[in-house]
């Protein structure tokens, strides 16, 4: 859907309006082609169009939420929305008011459009599977547009859109032998997806030397970006939301009053200003160009969504209680210098189904998957089996942590349940100086 | 929603269906999968009632085979016009698997099934009013509140109907209407540094239903117990770390038969689709027939027709008809889950369950319900026989390798068993295992007068994601000499 249909059918909308009522509409649609691939063949090709409008009905203190699909014929779109609009009238009449009601009362608009030069989808699944000829490759090309806009009765406007592409992709030696890549942005170079592809090719060649053994134990360990985005990814979940914080269940708990902390190398940030996501909340509000969440191994700031600004008397700096552009400050380690200071121990390139063990403990658990190394001098010698990790963040990125590296690599989500994700990661590698395997 | 408006749904769809079939493309089959949704969600945390929602959504999937290749189009425009300009989509990617394909398209199922299927309802969702819903979660927000020890307190409750109907280039008819209700508890508490949580009230026990479904959860009467707990797990002991016997209640054996078994045996996992995703297998084509995955104890049957549990249907995605089929038979692994396409792919037998997680997804193997028949002993019956151990109850941590092989799950309670005795609580519980041996120790399984209906919502896999609905019923059971861990740094 375009943003001027967008803004036409929420103003027809809004001339219906009644009394005192504030009316918020909010955008969602991708138009996205899907191909799955399997031993380097089609395993599915698809596409999806799709639109959904969601409202928010706001009247003397009460608010209904809803929403519905759209299908881009403009009277059929209207008719429908109006329809929701009713339901919501009738409901909202039977609500209680609502003490945590947020929203921004000051008319804002902002405009941002993220554009790419994609190829067709069948010229870029023929270059990838030219590329990787001989590869048992598996994974997934997704691209397309990515809509998001906000329209309010009190003067907002706001539209983001993005055309881009994410292809995210593994090459399989055997069973559970792996090394994997993706190749994501605005702008598609085949002589960069190649490079990728070969560097794969590296890979598996010491990926098929015979498999290293250890026991469940302490070892040194380098986890690459994509390894510690597991990590944090996890983290995610409760870590830095303000009500998280407030009612004690943040797994940082220790962290934020003081009995415990983190290196301090560690500096993390909510990194709104790198614009991958939309820059405004479902209530109007502006996120700020970041938030400082760690700093120097200290807790500072949470991510604030309007509820709980309202709630707990703080002011909205997130759409959401979770990161969707998070940073961790670079460090000074050279990236070509991690596997020599690391001398023996664990190359991990990737984690896996990561889980809280204990999250009063910040402890986590997860496994070891693609692109895993036993190191010696500095030099990837063997490929491990996958091993079961059990260990404190107080720990990985605190009395453990020996250095992040200087480089880091932007990871945009490859994530698609409920659309196309716009989250993304900006993050070095980590130097440890132990993790616990138990199995 | 009203009986006037159900048949207006079907008849709507009804209309989309015969529009497109009047100028279905030219191609060698087709099938058209028109799904139309509306949910409601209401909250009720610490006194205050969340926003509530209500929403919709309508949209089809269209599958064609031409020319060698399948190929599919998702759109929510269902005009003349949107559903054509979805099959030059569904065209265009049919070329591009006719000339890339990983298999050949004569393989992919044609179905001329013609069946329905509604959820049992004995109470409908509408005929309690708004206010009513929310004051049963506001009192039940309210009996949680034990004082300063409870930090949070939430109830909630929710209702998902469904619409769908099938049609195939084949003659293909297939009406489905599932509706859902779901509820549930949660209380956290904090005591000195601790902070436990405990849901409950039917929590992890969506099903397909009405309102009936409300009050078998027992929300009022349940809260109380759950906040109590929450409060007791803070002060209690941590959970030995040692080698001792396992106990599992329902609800833990939920999340176990899911990741251990359910997944493992996704024959698209085995094929290999899932690789870069969730993941491959750690059981492989030769097992099937003679691999022994567990005890003698161990019966587990895939069953969309129970009636009432969470993914009960008549037919799956691709068209075919769902029946009861056992996946392990004494311990003995007889079949995979796996869909039409993927058993022809395999060339092994399997199940219908071919599911996709809406209207803009294709259907991709899946989990339905997947239960572990009961035996024969009571709960007490299996506590007496154990001298050492610990019951562990409600899933709040799982993890577990690409292979679906080494695990590690948390539960958020946990009681010793000495003596065949049970005696005092310990938090933090988790226990870790290989699903290939873990299986084998299998050594006690609850009778039919154990065994509960439950569910998870979130099964998520597939690129791009799915997240569907999955059932599953067990009794509680017993494992020898497993790996306990309890909390802390």
């Amino acid at each position: 859907m375009r943003q001027e249909h967008f803004y036409a059918l929420f103003d027809a909308l809004a001339a219906g309006l009644q009394g005192d009522e504030i009316l918020f509409a909010g955008l969602g649609a991708e138009r996205s082609d899907f191909v799955r691939l399997n031993q380097n063949r089609v395993r599915q090709a698809g596409s999806v169009a799709s639109a959904g409008l969601g409202l928010t009905l706001i009247d003397r203190g009460r608010q209904a939420d809803g929403d519905c699909p759209l299908s881009g014929d403009a009277d059929a779109d209207l008719a429908q929305a109006r329809a929701l609009l009713g339901r919501l009238r009738e409901r909202v009449a039977h609500l209680p008011e609502d003490p945590y009601l947020n929203f921004s009362t000051e008319p804002a608009t902002s405009e941002r459009r993220l554009d790419a030069d994609l190829p067709s989808t069948a010229d870029a699944i023929g270059t990838l599977t030219g590329l990787a000829g001989g590869l048992d490759l598996v994974g997934i090309w997704a691209a397309g547009d990515v809509m998001e806009g906000l329209a309010s009765s009190i003067g907002h406007r706001h539209w983001h859109a993005s055309r881009s592409f994410n292809l995210d992709w593994s090459c399989y030696l055997d069973r559970d032998k792996a090394v994997k890549a993706s190749y994501s942005g605005f702008d598609w170079q085949p002589d960069a997806l190649a490079h990728k592809v070969n560097h794969q090719r590296a890979e598996l060649y010491v990926l098929g030397r015979p498999e290293r053994h250890i026991e469940p134990g302490r070892y040194r360990a380098y986890l690459a970006p994509a390894a510690l985005a597991e990590l944090m990814d996890l983290l995610a979940w409760g870590g830095f939301g303000l009500r998280d914080h407030r009612t004690r269940q943040t797994p940082l708990l220790k962290l934020a009053t003081g009995e415990q902390r983190l290196s301090p190398a560690l500096t993390v940030i909510e990194e709104h200003k790198r614009g991958l996501a939309p820059g405004f909340t479902d209530e109007g509000f502006t996120k700020p160009a970041q938030v400082v969440l760690i700093e120097g191994g200290e807790y500072r700031d949470c991510l604030t969504d309007a509820r709980s600004a309202k709630e707990y008397g703080a002011t909205v700096n997130a759409a959401d209680e979770a990161p969707e552009s998070l940073a961790i400050a670079a460090g000074e380690l050279a990236a070509d210098e991690a596997l020599r200071r690391l001398d023996t121990g664990i190359l991990i390139g990737n984690l896996w189904y990561c889980n809280w063990s204990d999250r009063n403990a910040c402890r986590m658990t997860g496994m070891t998957r693609f692109g895993t190394f036993w190191v010696e001098h500095g030099k990837p010698v063997a490929p491990l089996g996958v091993m079961r990790f059990d260990d404190s963040l107080y720990h990985l990125l605190g009395d453990r942590l020996e250095g992040l590296t200087a480089e880091r690599e932007l990871l945009l989500a490859a994530d698609t349940y409920g659309g196309r994700s716009t989250d993304s990661a900006l993050l070095p590698g980590a130097l440890v100086a132990g993790i616990d395997l138990t199995l | 929603m009203s009986l006037d408006n159900l048949n207006a749904t079907a008849d709507a769809l009804q209309g989309i269906a015969r529009r497109f079939a009047d100028a279905a493309p030219g191609c060698d089959y087709w099938t058209l999968r028109i799904v139309d949704e509306e949910h409601e969600g209401l909250a009720v945390r610490d006194d205050v009632a969340e926003p509530s929602s209500i929403g919709a959504s309508r949209g089809a999937m269209l599958t064609v085979v031409v020319g060698g290749g399948v190929g599919y189009a998702a759109t929510a425009d269902l005009s003349a016009a949107g559903l054509a300009a979805a099959a030059e989509r569904a065209l265009a990617a049919a070329d591009l698997h006719a000339r890339l394909g990983l298999f050949d398209a004569r393989l992919f199922p044609r179905s001329s099934t013609r069946a329905e299927y509604q959820s049992p309802e004995a109470q409908p969702w509408g005929q309690m009013t708004l206010s009513d819903k929310l004051g049963v979660l506001s009192e039940a927000c309210t009996r949680l509140d034990l004082g300063d020890r409870i930090v949070e307190r939430a109830a909630w409750l929710g209702h998902r109907r469904v619409q769908q109907l099938f049609i195939s280039s084949d003659g293909a008819e297939i009406a489905q209407g599932f509706r859902y209700v779901h509820t549930g508890l949660a209380a956290t508490a904090h005591i000195a540094g601790q902070t436990q949580t405990r849901t409950g009230g039917g929590a992890d026990r969506p099903g397909q239903g009405g309102l009936e479904l409300l009050a078998a959860a027992a929300l009022l009467e349940d809260a109380e117990r759950i906040a109590s707990e929450a409060i007791a797990l803070c002060e209690a002991p941590e959970c030995p770390s040692e080698r001792m016997d396992l106990m599992l209640l329902p609800s833990q054996m939920t999340l176990q038969i899911h990741e251990s078994i359910g997944h493992p045996l996704e024959l698209d996992r085995i094929l290999g689709d899932e690789r870069n995703y969730a993941g491959l297998s750690f059981v492989t084509p030769d097992m099937f027939g003679t691999y022994r995955y567990g005890s003698s104890l161990l019966n587990v049957t895939f069953d969309p027709t129970l009636p009432g549990e969470l993914a009960s249907y008549v037919a799956d995605d691709e068209g075919t008809p769902a029946k009861r089929v056992h996946l392990i038979r004494d311990g003995i692994l007889e079949r995979p889950l796996g869909g039409e396409l993927s058993q022809r792919r395999a060339r092994l037998p399997g199940s219908a369950c071919a599911r996709a997680a809406d209207w803009d997804r294709p259907p991709i193997d899946r989990m339905a319900n997947i239960n572990l028949v009961p035996n024969g002993e009571g709960l007490d019956d299996m506590v007496a026989r154990v001298e050492r151990g610990v019951l562990m109850d409600t899933n709040r941590s799982w993890s577990i390798d690409d292979s679906r092989n080494k695990f590690q799950f948390g539960c958020q309670l946990g009681r010793l068993i000495e003596n065949g005795e049970l005696k005092g609580l310990v938090r933090n519980p988790g226990y870790r295992g290989v699903s290939a041996r873990f299986w084998r120790s299998l050594d006690g399984v609850g009778g039919p007068q154990t065994c509960e209906v439950r569910g998870v919502q979130n099964c998520g896999k597939g690129e791009p994601n799915q997240s569907v609905y999955v059932g599953h019923a067990s009794p509680p059971c017993l494992f020898r000499d497993v790996e306990v861990f309890g909390g802390g740094l």
